[in-house]
């Protein structure tokens, strides 16, 4: 829409833009007005709600956006033209269901930061809970920073190259019955609830042979989530590779494994680390298996094979369960501090798909 | 170097879809081959037999002889790499390799071939850019993406990468017929100049250009859509396009159909 405005302003700019027909003109409102009509729509919602008594700022919202949309059409209508009209009603419905999925995300980001920040400091980040009552303020999540950096580290460790190798010959080898059972597996784990993963896992590695909890125990359960994952996106990013550039390897006498590896990895390197690192973030925040396997813990554990570890997930979870004052802040600081976590590592994973990309076309 | 082809009986298949029926031709060393034929009469097919690339092709199967010299490409025992090293391939669309530098594409085939010193490499790989008058265009730029390239270029780039390697033979798919007219007389000037090393096979669409650059033409037709395609005549390029013993040779090369 604003795309046809400017060109439209750089025609009459141009020289020569006196000599475009005039049929082809046609009346405008000014582009200031779905602004103007925003602000105006918002103060009338907002008058209509505190004049009706209506507590709910999610109705005055409501009225406000209905405002804004009838009276874009009804003005445009009248202005412009039913085309026009019609094209800024899709328009400002677009905008509106853009602000419906943004308004939760970002009271979400605010809600954690605002509440996170009060005790989230140095000491914080760099203590235990140690002996401290849960009651009492203090203490920090430098045990839960541990253990969630070993046990998603240890399950990537794990996952990434079955997934990825999985992947490598579901897409580059793989026909056939096998191929389609190994698909089929692939989507069933796909559908496995955190919970179920850590049952298992409990069953055997606890229950049937008898060790204890460890890091290492919640690793295996996030894998076994974690191998769907980086299969279907390591799958997919193999698929975009042409065909064409797996046959000129293959055709100057490269043989397929050095093809793979030298070719087709290569040149989809980028969104492979995208996926694992995806994968990574989405395992990150596991509260279940991590209960049932690792148990938490409130002391320091850098041994991930033996004995219970805190992860930063279920230390969110324990300190909510204190109900304190102080565990509160607790609570929303560890939040903020896994959500710092995973997006750091999406902001990873695009640096690095941007930067591994291949060159398309001229440089 | 070059090799002689002698081809016997040879069927290719897709699945249960036969694409060609029962070709047998021979190949001149140090010579060009021109391969002509309305679009699905199976010369890609054809040419991709002649270097075990088809049965990449997922179905992809072969019936018939192939002798390289006096060896057969599908006896028992012959490994299919060794075969894509002696018979080299141009595609149609260049697609030279989007994660290497230009150096490193017309490296690519030799690298594993063991030869892995950078002053061995560096030698073929200027060798091999002269030898597709190339090397005075990138020879500044060796270490930029391979894709930066006009068309034409990449595709002198595909065809140095393909005889960095020595290959006996050159198979050459409408390796012009994504390229404007300057890059196509280029690579024509390319393959009069390499058929004094290799032996070339090349399909084509452009009638001209079968005439300008081979000394041998097959034509292939097929007798209906979804039928195999065959080998109608093979004869010295003069003949085929001045007085070819064939009828629908004739109707082709002057337009009346296909
Ligand atoms: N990958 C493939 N799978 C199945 N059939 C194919 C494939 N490639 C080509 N064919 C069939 O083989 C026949 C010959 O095709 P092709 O060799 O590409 O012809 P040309 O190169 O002469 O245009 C056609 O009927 C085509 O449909
Ligand atoms: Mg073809």
């Amino acid at each position: 829409m604003s795309d046809v405005m400017t060109e439209r302003q750089a025609l009459a700019d141009r020289p020569g833009g006196t000599s475009v027909p005039v049929s082809l003109k046609q009346a405008r409102l000014p582009r200031w007005t779905p602004a103007a009509l925003a602000l105006a729509s918002a103060a009338v919602g907002c008058g209509i709600g505190l004049a009706a008594g209506l507590d709910s700022r999610v109705q005055w919202g409501l009225i406000a956006a209905l405002l804004f949309v009838v009276g874009t059409f009804v003005l445009s209508a009248a202005v412009e033209g039913a085309r026009q009209a019609k094209d800024r009603l899709a328009t400002g419905l677009v905008w509106i269901a853009f602000l419906l999925a943004v308004i939760p995300l970002a009271s979400l980001l605010w809600e954690t930061v605002a509440r996170g920040s009060k005790v989230l400091d140095g000491y914080f980040l760099s203590h235990s809970m140690g002996t401290l009552p849960d009651a009492l303020p203090g203490g920090g999540i430098y045990h839960a920073i541990i253990g969630t950096l070993e046990q998603v580290g240890l399950a990537t460790l794990i996952a990434a190259p079955l997934g990825l190798f999985t992947a490598i010959y579901l897409v580059e080898y793989g026909r056939g019955r096998l191929a389609k059972a190994v698909t089929f597996f692939v989507d069933v784990m796909t559908g496995i609830p955190s919970i179920v993963a850590g049952l298992f896992v409990l069953s055997i590695w606890i229950l049937i042979l008898g060790f204890g909890p460890s890091g290492f125990a919640g690793a295996m359960a996030l894998a076994i989530l974690m191998v769907p994952v980086v299969v279907r996106s390591t799958e997919e990013m193999l698929k975009l590779v042409p065909n064409e550039l797996r046959e000129a390897s293959l055709a100057l006498g490269v043989p397929k494994w050095r093809t793979i590896l030298k070719v087709v990895l290569p040149t989809s390197i980028g969104g492979i680390t995208t996926g694992v690192m995806l994968a990574v973030a989405r395992i990150a925040g596991e509260t279940a298996p991590v209960m049932l396997l690792v148990w938490g813990a409130k002391t320091i554990n850098t041994n991930p094979f033996q004995d219970a570890q805190q992860s930063l997930p279920l230390y969110v979870f324990q300190q909510w369960q204190q109900g304190s004052e102080a565990s509160y802040d607790r609570a929303w600081a560890a939040a903020l501090v896994l959500i710092a976590f995973v997006m750091i590592l999406n902001l990873v994973a695009r640096g690095i798909a941007r930067w591994k990309a291949p060159r398309g076309g001229r440089s | 170097m070059a090799k002689r082809i002698d081809v016997s009986g040879l069927s290719a298949f897709y699945g249960n879809h036969k694409a060609i029926d029962d070709i047998s031709m021979s190949v001149e060393p140090r010579s060009v081959t021109a391969f002509i034929g309305p679009s699905g009469c199976g010369k890609s097919t054809f040419l991709r037999t002649l270097n075990r690339m088809h049965e990449v092709t997922p179905g992809g199967r072969v019936e018939g002889k192939v002798l390289l010299d006096d060896e057969d490409l599908y006896g028992p025992g012959v490994d299919p790499v060794a075969v894509r090293r002696t018979v080299g391939m141009v595609f149609q669309r260049p697609n030279p390799f989007p994660t290497m530098s230009i150096f490193d594409n017309v490296a690519a085939g030799l690298r594993l071939n063991g030869t892995t010193k950078k002053s061995d490499l560096t030698d073929i790989v200027e060798k091999s850019l002269k030898g597709a008058n190339l090397w005075n265009e990138v020879k500044d730029r060796l270490n930029k993406p391979g894709s930066g390239l006009s068309g034409g270029q990449q595709q002198r780039l595909c065809i140095a990468r393909a005889i960095a390697v020595a290959p006996q033979v050159l198979l050459m798919d409408e390796p012009c017929s994504a390229l404007d007219p300057i890059s196509t007389l280029a690579v024509e000037d390319l393959i009069g100049e390499l058929k004094e090393r290799f032996t070339i096979v090349i399909v084509t669409h452009n009638m001209q250009q079968a005439a300008r650059v081979s000394d041998r033409t097959a034509f292939f037709n097929l007798s209906a859509v979804g039928q195999p395609g065959t080998l109608v005549e093979i004869d010295d390029t003069e003949r085929i396009f001045s007085n070819p013993s064939v009828q629908a040779t004739e109707d082709y090369i002057s337009g009346r159909f296909g």
